[in-house]
């Protein structure tokens, strides 16, 4: 082994395989070294012939020695990627139940529509009149997504949940500029996700917390208390991390803008709604959508992300540009900031968003339709409640139920155990299950948070229900031992955390010796 | 004569004359787990009473540590900064974070001392 497998396999235990075979491998699991490690000079995957009569014309910028990059042929490197892929857990794998992720199924019709050549093979600088059909399906997709929000105005272009966040905040900080009424508060519950207080920080804004009820809810009072002429938005996560639909939020809207505030809702739970709810009727003013959620776009390093953003007419003259305008013509592009784009923020992102992620998006809203759509959102709160109802007697349940798409528990039920919720999650592994997202919302004590989404079936509800309740029932027998070990039967045993934050190794660099015979 | 207060944040503060030294409590590090990561002010700062004054970052969260009182910030200890364990370790002593020259002593006077702490503490858990 060399430096860099030396340095993961420094933790005790670490290099599960390498005591128990002679190779360090385990079974057809493979110890996979870095390609840096199997380089083989003069070993090339591609075979190009030296161009004749070469004159450099880089001006003497030429580099002027090898730049370190490994030789490999074409079959060591697809093997390389093939057993690293092979390590990953997938949507594709099997039940993910990450909490405030929505790691849904990425339907293959998705896929095979988004490669139709008139879409994939598509280039952004294309003149316009050659693009009329993928304009014609940005324009559709952002009609429905108009439809199920009750809004006016889509601002397609953001790249993902965060970006959306970002692209909405700059709309309502012009709005408030454009009013000479410049606010310099953000209002952020406990309960949002954390992407909030970061967004708004980056628009410049002071950041003030609102601390939840006993029911998990923003507490009203304490809101109104907090609200006045210098807050420019709150920022509303519904349904929020606890995976409880905001029941007050008709009055906090009216709260909110009373105080002449603008009304932003972070709409990553939007799959927990679609169809019963439109966040336009609750008195929303921006919203961010995550299309690689709710609308079944991979995640997760499967795809970019795309976080459309929808808003009510208020803020919709500061829409991010390009915008998409029905002409007597048809649809026209608006790509500069002037005439009816004035006020627009300009843009957020090069050319127009991620026009793959539209036709899986729209795909995926189409083949299900509007029924469709709704028993998704209804079957994901089914499956959310269905584990919160068998698991609420031997885990500790956060909030009293019924949860939306999410269902949250903290760690009470593993008092005096020993045992604590990173080595529950990390038993979970050993027995074949990606974890819940763990520590998440802070606002409970080593939160256990769990989302299964629509995909999963009864009987996959049940295996994980299974296990979860065998883990918990062992937990409470005094078995912490085990659960310190765990996960024995992953790719690498407990990795070291404090370590890797500490003192992290971002780069691997050769041994001594190794580095030499390379000089 | 040194006076040690508490806040509801978990923070303590020990008054040393006109100045004061700040840190988190034992059952703060104990609720973060290991302290991955301090973020100091600068000399110099005014801070306000309620103002963050640093941020303590573990592998499970990161948060921020508030001036329970107002002042100047007159030290800093960089020695957390470089090997943030010494806040798991010893956060009553080497583990403190800044210190602070009084805005208004008596602001201290509002804070809880040890016993009515070690009570507050007890509730939570």
């Amino acid at each position: 082994m060399t430096g860099w497998s030396q340095a993961l396999g420094a933790h005790p235990g670490a290099a599960a395989g390498a005591a128990e075979t002679v190779s360090g491998n385990r079974g057809l699991q493979i110890e996979e070294k870095l390609l840096f490690e199997q380089d083989s000079p003069g070993h090339c995957g591609v075979d190009l012939p030296e161009p004749a009569g070469l004159a450099p014309r880089l001006g003497g910028t030429e580099r002027k020695g090898p730049i370190g990059l490994p030789g490999l042929s074409e079959p060591q490197i697809v093997r390389h990627f093939t057993r690293l892929s092979q390590k990953n857990y997938a949507i594709d794998s099997g039940i993910y139940p990450l909490g405030s992720c929505t790691m849904k199924h990425n339907p293959r019709l998705n896929e095979k529509l988004a490669r139709l050549p008139g879409f994939a093979d598509l280039h952004p600088l294309q003149p316009p009149a050659t693009v009329a059909g993928a304009l014609e399906l940005v324009d559709t997709l952002a009609h429905w997504l108009k439809t199920l929000t009750g809004m006016p105005a889509m601002a397609l272009s953001p790249a993902a949940g965060a970006h959306g966040e970002l692209c909405g905040m700059m709309t309502i900080r012009a709005a408030l500029t454009a009013r000479g009424d410049p606010r310099r508060r953000i209002l952020v519950p406990e309960s949002a996700h954390g992407t909030n207080p970061a967004t708004a920080a980056t628009c410049g804004y002071a950041i003030d917390n609102i601390p939840n009820n006993a029911r998990g809810r923003v507490d009203l009072a304490a809101l109104k208390a907090e609200l006045g002429g210098d807050v420019a938005a709150l920022m509303l996560t519904n349904p929020n991390t606890c995976g409880l639909f905001e029941d007050e939020i008709l009055d906090i809207a009216a709260a909110v803008h009373s105080a002449g505030a603008f009304f932003y809702c972070d709409g990553a739970n939007f799959n927990a709604i679609v169809g019963r709810v439109r966040p336009g009727d609750l008195g929303i003013d921006a919203l961010h959508l995550n299309l690689h959620k709710t609308f079944s776009t991979p995640h997760g390093g499967g795809g970019p992300g795309s976080g459309p953003v929808a808003l009510a007419a208020e803020l919709a003259p500061f829409a991010p540009l390009p915008w998409l305008v029905h002409d007597h013509g048809g649809l026209r592009l608006v790509e500069h900031r002037d005439g009816e784009a004035a006020q627009s923020i300009g843009r957020l992102k090069g050319f127009h968003g991620q026009i793959g992620m539209f036709v899986r998006a729209l795909a995926y809203m189409m083949s299900h339709g509007a029924d469709g759509l709704k028993q998704a959102a209804e079957d994901a709160v089914l499956n959310a409640n269905y584990l919160r109802v068998r698991l609420e007697g031997a885990l500790s349940l956060s909030y009293p139920g019924p949860c939306m798409h999410e269902v949250l528990f903290d760690d009470r039920f593993l008092k005096d155990t020993g045992a604590t919720t990173l080595d529950f999650a990390k038993a979970l592994i050993d027995e074949g299950f990606h974890p819940m997202t763990m520590y998440f919302p802070l606002i409970v004590h080593g939160a256990l948070l769990i989302e299964p989404t629509e995909s999963e079936s009864k009987a996959s509800l049940d295996q994980f229900a299974d296990t979860v309740l065998a883990l918990a029932a062992r937990a409470r027998g005094g078995d912490a031992t085990s659960f310190h070990a765990a996960p024995r039967l992953a790719p690498r045993r407990r990795l070291d955390e404090t370590t890797a934050a500490r003192k992290p190794v971002l780069r691997w660099r050769p041994e001594p010796a190794q580095r030499e015979a390379a000089e | 004569m040194s006076l040690l207060r508490f806040t509801k944040d978990h923070e303590w503060i020990r008054q040393e004359g006109d100045t004061a030294v700040i840190g988190i409590t034992d059952y703060a590090q104990e609720q973060l787990g290991d302290v991955v990561y301090v973020e100091l002010p600068e000399l110099g700062r005014q801070v306000e009473r309620g103002g963050e004054a640093a941020v303590v970052e573990s592998a499970k969260a990161a948060s921020e540590v508030y001036a329970p009182v107002a002042g100047e910030v007159v030290a800093v200890n960089d020695a957390i900064a470089a090997d943030p364990a010494t806040v798991n370790t010893d956060p009553m002593g080497n583990g403190w974070f800044i210190k602070l020259r009084l805005a208004e002593p008596a602001q201290l006077d509002g804070l809880m001392d040890e016993a009515a702490y070690r009570k507050f503490i007890a509730e939570l858990k």
